[in-house]
């Protein structure tokens, strides 16, 4: 009698379709603007935690983790959106450094004082999913993940300088179909996978890396290393791809996440100041730019080739 | 279940109404020891553990113990060189199981204000009759044994119910520590539309979130109290800030920690332009010169 094959997916390259299989240092060469190697790409989440989560999929760090009402958690999440998001953009702006915006649906439709001011920075906006309480996860029903893409672009668009092109989902979680629904929904980049350092194509999008490892959330709360440690490690980032890229000639994006709630609090704001004046300092080495604009060069260097 | 609490509307941090502290100082510092005690063999809670361990948790409680027993008068002696008047998050329980602590706590003119009966008994499950009745229990206790109004509160282990901050208004309080929203103080709304306000707590710096929940190092403690502090200091300048230093004796009075917090506060205090403070002090004077003020520029923030 015939049995099913064992392992119906071993074969060279990917277990799936989505993108294939590509080892980073065997791709043709290409460069950012001036012959730079490094693409800097910091990007801020602005982040709404529900007090009432519900976890349909699983309750992202940072969520409500005390007996409800867990004013604790909600306020200080809360805490990023009042406060931390204002010094993170003073220290941007007193930097001139550019950066892209990922702002969550309902933190606008909560916030239009918010959402205005966010409007007239020159930052690049980028849709982070409904709420921190809306993950996009396998099981989800297909429609309801429709709906919920829908009516975060929908909101967004009211609120956002520009056209959105950019997704980043809350907690970067996606189900089988959401790389199909954004792009249905004209969503053109998403920064979910980490699994690289250039943007690649990925089921009818592009996938801008944007590092977990060196996030603030990840190495400062999940890590539970010393803010300072944190700059270290950003740090030394920078500097052993600056190292590295004078030995090799492959370009790469040095993507920095950021999150008002974590960064922004007055004992470790200062921290991020020493990051982003050291960024500063590196500046030649170093092409600052806003996402949309990496892909953009990304993409003209890949017709080119 | 309520997706927000309601408590408060949204304020950016940008262009704010300016504040100044008394003295034309830009900084308020209030400094909040939790003198509390937990019960060996509490009733059980349905929605949350007290103790990891089968009662009696010896090593839990004794951990515990060993603020009241010795870090209350190593700490003391601390504050005492800075000047520093503290604001006690009490456990009202201790009024009658500790005397000896409160009496030294009010020969140094500090504040009481009430943490509960005991940081065993959570809010949850509670009726709103029981939580209001508890919560008058606890003020009546502070002004029997200390002579003083009961002004804040700061709910047991951070246990809240729907009502806890309508019920502490009604009941005639001034102020919450346990919302973390901000660094300024706050109108906070309550059913009763009582001039009700949030001081903040800084929870963020609080020893034991700190030390029991970050596994932060002591001396890494120290930076970030001061982080923290030169960060609101130049903000305050633009309009007052508050920083609360939040303390368990139980964890900061060790022999291996309390120094981080000399250290912090010996640098604190080296700057002009602080206010010491109490919780007290602070919500009664952003009461009477800037509550109004705060509502009026809040309302026009949303109006748009």
């Amino acid at each position: 009698m015939s049995k099913e094959p064992q392992y119906p997916k071993r074969r060279y390259g990917m277990d799936h379709d989505l993108y294939p299989w590509s080892m980073l240092e065997t791709r043709p060469i290409f460069s950012w603007p001036e012959g730079k190697r490094i693409a800097l790409w910091i990007n801020v989440a602005i982040e709404h935690f529900p007090l009432d989560a519900k976890g349909r999929g699983f309750k992202p760090q940072g969520a409500m983790s005390m007996p409800y009402p867990d004013l604790r958690h909600y306020t200080l999440r809360d805490y990023g959106n009042r406060i931390g998001i204002f010094r993170i953009l003073e220290a941007l702006s007193q930097r001139g450094l550019p950066a892209s915006l990922a702002v969550q649906g309902e933190v606008v439709e909560r916030y239009p004082a918010l959402a205005k001011r966010l409007a007239a920075t020159p930052h690049e906006w980028v849709a982070h999913g409904w709420n921190m309480d809306s993950m996009h996860f396998g099981g989800l029903p297909e429609e309801e993940e429709r709906a919920l893409i829908e009516r975060t672009l929908m909101t967004l668009r009211r609120f956002a300088p520009h056209p959105i092109t950019g997704w980043l989902s809350p907690a970067r979680s996606q189900s089988h179909a959401t790389l199909r629904l954004l792009g249905e929904a004209g969503i053109r980049w998403c920064a979910d996978w980490v699994n690289d350092e250039q943007p690649y194509r990925i089921a009818g999008l592009i996938n801008l890396p944007l590092s977990l490892e060196l996030e603030d959330r990840f190495v400062i709360l999940e890590n539970l290393h010393a803010e300072s440690e944190w700059a270290d490690q950003v740090e030394d980032a920078v500097e052993f791809l600056i190292r590295e890229s004078r030995e090799l000639p492959h370009a790469r994006v040095l993507g920095l996440s950021l999150h008002a709630w974590v960064i922004g609090h007055a004992h470790r704001i200062a921290h991020l100041e020493r990051v982003l004046d050291h960024l500063e300092a590196r500046s030649a080495l170093l092409w600052p730019a806003n996402p949309s604009a990496i892909i953009a060069h990304w993409q003209a260097a890949q017709e080119a080739s | 279940m309520k997706a927000d609490p309601g408590l408060y509307d949204y304020w950016p941090w940008e262009g704010r109404p300016r504040i100044v502290w008394p003295g034309g100082a830009r900084l308020a510092l209030w400094v909040a020891p939790n003198i509390e005690f937990y019960e060996l063999d509490p009733p059980p809670n349905p929605f949350r553990k007290a103790w990891p361990r089968p009662h009696p948790d010896v090593l839990g409680y004794a951990t515990r113990d060993y603020g009241n027993r010795v870090g209350q008068q190593r700490l003391m002696r601390v504050l005492d060189r800075y000047g520093i008047r503290a604001s006690v998050s009490l456990s009202t329980a201790v009024l009658i199981h500790h005397p000896e602590i409160i009496a030294m706590g009010k020969d140094r003119g500090w504040e009481f204000f009430s943490h509960g009966i005991y940081n065993t008994r959570y809010v949850y499950g509670m009726s709103e009759e029981e939580e209001r009745a508890m919560l008058a229990e606890s003020m009546a206790l502070i002004a029997e044994h200390t002579g003083q109004h009961c002004d804040g509160y700061l709910a047991p282990a951070l246990s809240h119910s729907e009502v806890t901050i309508d019920l502490f208004a009604e009941l005639g309080g001034l102020y919450t520590c346990d919302l973390f929203h901000d660094d300024q103080p706050t109108p906070v709304k309550t059913r009763s539309g009582a001039r009700f306000v949030s001081i903040p707590y800084s929870l963020e710096l609080n020893d034991t979130i700190v030390y029991v929940v970050q596994k932060v190092e002591p001396r890494r403690y120290a930076r970030m109290i001061k982080d923290a502090f030169d960060r609101l200091y130049r903000e305050g300048e633009r309009s007052g800030t508050v920083l609360c230093i939040p303390l368990h004796p139980y964890q900061v009075s060790h022999p291996h920690r309390l120094a981080a917090l000399e250290e912090a506060l010996d640098y604190i205090c080296g700057h002009e332009g602080v206010w010491k403070a109490t919780g007290r002090e602070i919500a009664k004077y952003y009461l009477e010169h800037y509550y109004d003020q705060a509502l009026a520029a809040i309302a026009e923030e949303n109006a748009a």
